[in-house]
This record gives C-alpha cells, structure tokens and sequence, in this order.
C-alpha cells in the first residue's frame, strides 16, 4: 500500500464543517437532549427506536455507503451482539458492560467467515451470501438451547453505570443517544482516516484503486466488519433495554429496514443517513392500520427512491 | 443407512433438485446476459406458483383437478410470468443499465420487495392449497414407493431444461444470446437488438421460474407468499456449485445441490431443521475453493 493518497476527487471529498448542515445539525442535538423532559413515555419510546436505527443505519452505511458494498443480513450482526450479551448477563451473570467488547469480537469473527471468502469475488455474491447469512443467524438462534431457541431468550440483566440502575425508558433514550453520538464520530473520523479515503476509491473504480496500491479486499472487509461491530454494540444495548429477545427481532424485514435507512436519506452522508433513519423509525408508527399492505409500502419507496431519486431525500448539493 | 433410506432420499432428492435446477437456471441466465444477480427471481417462481393455483383453480371447474389441469396451469402460468419478467425488466432494470452496480442491485431488491409484498398484500400472508387428483399408482422398489407423478415431474423438468439448452445453443436467438453475454457492446455493432435479447431472457428466465413454482405447488400441495424467498438462496446457490452464466452447469447444481441436501439433512447428526445451515455452508465452502462452480468460467467484476 503506498504511503498516502494525497488527492481525493472533489465529489468524493467529505467536507464537514458547512453551516447548512451543522446549524440544522445542532438544533437537533439540542432537541434531542431535552426530548424527554417534555414527551410522553410513547414519544420517548419512538425517539428511542430513531435512535437505534440511526445507530444501525450509520453501521451499515459504512458498508454500504462508503464501501459500496451491499448487506443485506446487517441485522445478523445486530442479532449476534444482542445473543452475545443477552447470554452472557442471562446466563452466566456477567457485567453488562464486560459483555461489548466479547460480543464484538463475536461480530468480527461472524464478519471475517461470511466476508473473506465473498468478498474476493463480485460484490452482487456478497448480496446474496449476507441475505443468506442473516436467515442462518436466524434459524441457528431458533434451534439451539443456549439462545432458547424459538420463543427466545429471557431474564437480560439491565445494565448498572456508577451503581446507577438503567430502567426506564428515559434511561435507555440517554444511553441510545450517547451510542448515536459515538457512532457518529467514529463515522466522521473514519471518513476522513486513510481506511476511509481508501473506501471511496475502491467503491468509485475498484481497478484504478487496486492500481494505486490499495489492496481492495483488505479494504472491504475492513468496511464489512467495522459495520458488523457497530451493529453488534447496538445489539447489546438493544438485549439490555428489551431484557428479552427472539429470533423474530432479526428476520430479513429489520436488514431491509436497515438498508431502507441509508439509501433513503442519502447514501454515504451522515446527515442523510441519520434523516433516513429517523423517518425508518416513524414508518411503522404511521403504518400502523396498514397490516400486510406495510411490506409493500416500504418496497414502493425503496424502489421509487433508487429511480426517481437515486441519491436520496437529502442529497449532497456538491456532486 | 439402510437400502430403502438411500432410495428414498435420492427419490427426494431428485424432485427437490429439479425444481433447484429449473430456477437457478433462470438465474444463471440472466446472469449470463447482463451481469446481474435478478434477485426478484425467487419471487417470480413464488408468483408463478400462485398464478398457476389461479388457473388451475378455473380450468378445475372444467377439466377437473386432474393432469389436463395440471398442465393448463403450467402453460398459462409460464406465458403470462414470463411476460411479467419482460415487464420487470423494462421498468426496473432497463432504466438502471448504466447506473452504478450498488443502485443496480438495490433497485433488483425493490423489484423482489414489490413482487413479495403485494403477494402478501393480497393474500394477507394465508397458505393456499393447490388440491391436485393425480393420483398414489407407481411402482414398487424394494419397500419405497415412487409414484407416476414423481417420474413425470422430474421427467418435464428435464426436457423443460433441455428444451432450453437446445434453443441457446441451437438457434439464433440463443446464439444472439450468447454473443451479448460475451460482448454487449460488440453485439449491438453487429446489428443484434440487445434490448430484445435481454428481453427474451427474462422471458424464458422467469417462464422456467414459473414452471418450477406450479409443479412445486402441486406437488407440495400448497402455496405461500414467502416460498420464494429460501428457494431463490437455495437456487443462486445451485446455481454456484455448478458454474454461474452456464446453462448446464445450473442443471448439474441444481439436482446435486437436492441430493446433498437430502442425504446431509438425513445424516444422525444433521437433523432437518439444520438442512437450510447446511446448504448454505455448501455455498460458504464452494465460494472459498470453487468459486467458478463445476462447470463455470472464472467469475470477472465488470469494469
């Protein structure tokens, strides 16, 4: 790999300190940080929801978005580190905060099975072999003992910070905003990092990218298990919020949720990912007398999305 | 495992693999053509099942739920999905030929989506049955039992693929066909119309996806919304074992991929609810040491 990549393409170049987007950007942190003190427990609940899937949406849209590469059983992951801390408080009585860094590594390993092997071939096998994945996840949660197989795994020890206990919804609000907040900033600076300047070569020209040095497969699965370790990190807190959880929670629809989030706000862009993610959130909420109509809505925007509108809600006014 | 069990499975086995076989082959196809994995490709067996129920279900009223019926509805079920795939075609990929591959396959994930969800939308998630009188008469081989329908099921299945193989390496649509997945371009400089022959494709694509879907509903006797989904996994991963963009490597993928799941899901330590796991470790394992497949060419990204 060669020592620097000193250009970047304009249109690939993330700008970050732009008043249209910070000002927007900080009254929304603001309202989110007094959210609580003025909603209803409903409200709060929602805006705890938002704040999962903006978590997992700025996982996946390191795939996706800045990779290039498309997931499609990101919920596996989630599903992997919500298992990996719920059976380790549940059953074998360990800290709840002991529990990230193992269900991280738990996620690297899912990420380093299912990615090196596909990951040297065309990115459409990576599709495919991730849905697969994300129904595997699934099936092996449903049948084996340890995760309580089909009705699910139950008694998730709620998590202890400074001998304060998280219960209520208000907690879990802070403690999903706090995560939000993190990821965000790791985003921002892997974006700008070198790894992140390799990413958007390789997702721009894979060839001209291998061309100046960047070992491409590298690349990728760099991309593929930092956005596995973020979704295993929300899957932990999620276990710890819902202190119960069932295979039902990770099927196919979250992943396509997931995936509706980032390409609805914009792919590859912070704040249209975070948009995106938000209104995911909202979906469910006014769809509630839709029934089984509910799948086909969420089809219809996502397919309307990618022709009328393929670079999202909120594009980026530069490229 | 004893004599009958090993017949059994390969019985099993063999109907299992033809309808792999029947879809990954649509897929492998269309691979072959325009270099995209038609995701949409497990709903469209899935639609095809329902549309041949539909049929079936009036010609009944006439002919009765006998053969007759049988085949109307996989006539007018493998017409009218095949048009449905020229359409999903026209307005979803067409448009999108030149965009980047991230927005090709998420805009091939739309099309599944829609064609799932309005199956669901408009058959509120129910299992239909798909009644069909054919019949217990077969023959005996030692204590296993194989019925007529059973022969003639994995029977149409081959000549449908074979009939295939014969059109793409006999005539000159099928030669028009091979010359775009070589070289779309070049093709088109050759006076051939690729928007045609990808249309054809898609065509006899998702007609064979159809077929694939009415004999797997009358022979299972029962249809769903969601029969789609594992089934297109399972047929990509045929489609993998035998070489994507190869027509007879689809084939040999397809029915190898039903005898190893039979037998595998069979194994003391297997157990069936592990028979999904154990196909896709198939998948996992041939896409590390074999990735071109059995009978496929190296797999190149297009630039």
């Amino acid at each position: 790999m060669i020592d620097e990549v000193r250009t970047m393409p304009t249109a690939v170049q993330p700008q970050l300190m732009r008043w249209s987007v910070v000002l927007p950007g900080l009254a929304a942190l603001a309202a989110a940080l007094v959210l609580p003190q003025f909603a209803n427990g409903y409200v709060t609940e929602v805006a705890t929801t938002a704040l999962l899937y903006v978590v997992l949406c700025l996982g996946l849209n390191i795939v996706v978005g800045y990779a290039g590469l498309l997931d499609l059983g990101y919920a596996a992951f989630f599903a992997v580190g919500a298992y990996t801390s719920g059976i380790l408080t549940a059953e074998f009585g360990f800290n709840f905060w002991l529990t990230i860094p193992v269900a991280m590594a738990a996620a690297c390993v899912a990420g380093i099975i299912i990615g090196a092997p596909t990951l040297r071939l065309r990115s459409d096998y990576l599709a495919i072999v991730t849905l697969g994945f994300g129904e595997i996840v699934r099936i092996i949660a449903r049948n084996l003992d340890i995760t309580g197989g089909a009705s699910g795994l139950i008694g998730i020890e709620r998590p202890e910070i400074f001998g304060f206990r998280l219960m209520q919804v208000q907690h879990f609000y802070y403690a999903f905003l706090v995560l939000a907040l993190l990821t965000a900033f790791v985003c921002l600076s892997v974006e700008r990092s070198r790894m992140g300047r390799a990413w958007f070569y390789v997702r721009y020209d894979e060839d001209a990218a291998a061309g100046i040095g960047i070992n491409r497969v590298t690349a990728k699965l760099q991309a593929y298990m930092m956005g596995a370790v973020i979704a295993s990190v929300a899957g932990c807190l999620y276990a710890a919020k819902m202190t119960a959880i069932s295979p039902e929670s990770f099927t196919f629809n979250q992943s396509l949720l997931i995936l509706l989030g980032v390409v609805l706000g914009g792919i590859g862009r912070i704040p249209g990912v975070v948009l995106g993610a938000v209104l995911v959130a909202l979906l469910p909420e006014v769809l509630r007398g839709a029934g089984t109509y509910r799948p086909l809505v969420t089809a219809v925007a996502l397919l309307a999305i990618m022709l009328f509108r393929p670079n999202g809600l909120w594009p980026d006014k530069r490229v | 495992m004893t004599l009958d069990l090993l017949i059994q499975q390969l019985v099993n086995g063999l109907i299992v693999g033809s309808f792999y076989a029947l879809i990954a082959l649509g897929y492998s196809m269309v691979f072959g053509v325009i270099k995209l994995l038609n995701f949409a490709h497990g709903d469209i067996y899935m639609n095809g099942a329902f549309v041949g129920l539909i049929v079936f279900s009036f010609v009944g009223i006439w002919v009765g739920n006998g053969w007759l019926g049988v085949v109307c509805a996989l006539l007018v079920s493998m017409l009218a999905v095949g048009l449905l795939g020229v359409i999903i075609e026209r307005f979803a990929y067409r448009p999108m030929r030149n965009a980047p591959r991230l927005s090709i396959l998420i805009t091939a994930l739309g099309a599944s989506m829609v064609l799932n969800g309005t199956a669901l939308a408009l058959t509120g998630g129910r299992h239909y049955a798909f009644n069909t009188d054919l019949g217990f008469a077969g023959v005996d081989i030692s204590t296993v039992h194989i019925t007529y329908t059973q022969m003639v099921l994995v029977a149409a299945s081959i000549a449908l693929m074979a009939g295939m193989q014969a059109f793409v390496s006999r005539t000159m649509y099928g030669k028009a066909m091979r010359a775009v997945s070589i070289d779309m371009g070049a093709s088109r400089l050759m006076g051939i119309d690729v928007d045609r022959v990808i249309a054809l494709t898609f065509f006899m694509g998702s007609a064979l996806a159809a077929g694939g879907g009415v004999m797997a509903g009358a022979y299972y006797g029962s249809v769903h919304f969601f029969m789609g989904f594992i089934m297109g996994l399972k047929a990509f991963t045929a489609a993998v074992i035998g070489g994507i963009g190869s027509v007879p490597g689809a084939m040999l993928g397809g029915l190898l991929l039903g005898l190893l799941e039979a037998f595998g899901s069979s194994l003391p330590f297997v157990g069936s609810e592990w028979r999904d796991v154990f196909v896709f470790g198939t998948l996992i394992l041939f896409l590390v040491f074999k990735p071109t497949g059995l009978l496929g060419r190296s797999v190149v990204e297009r630039v």
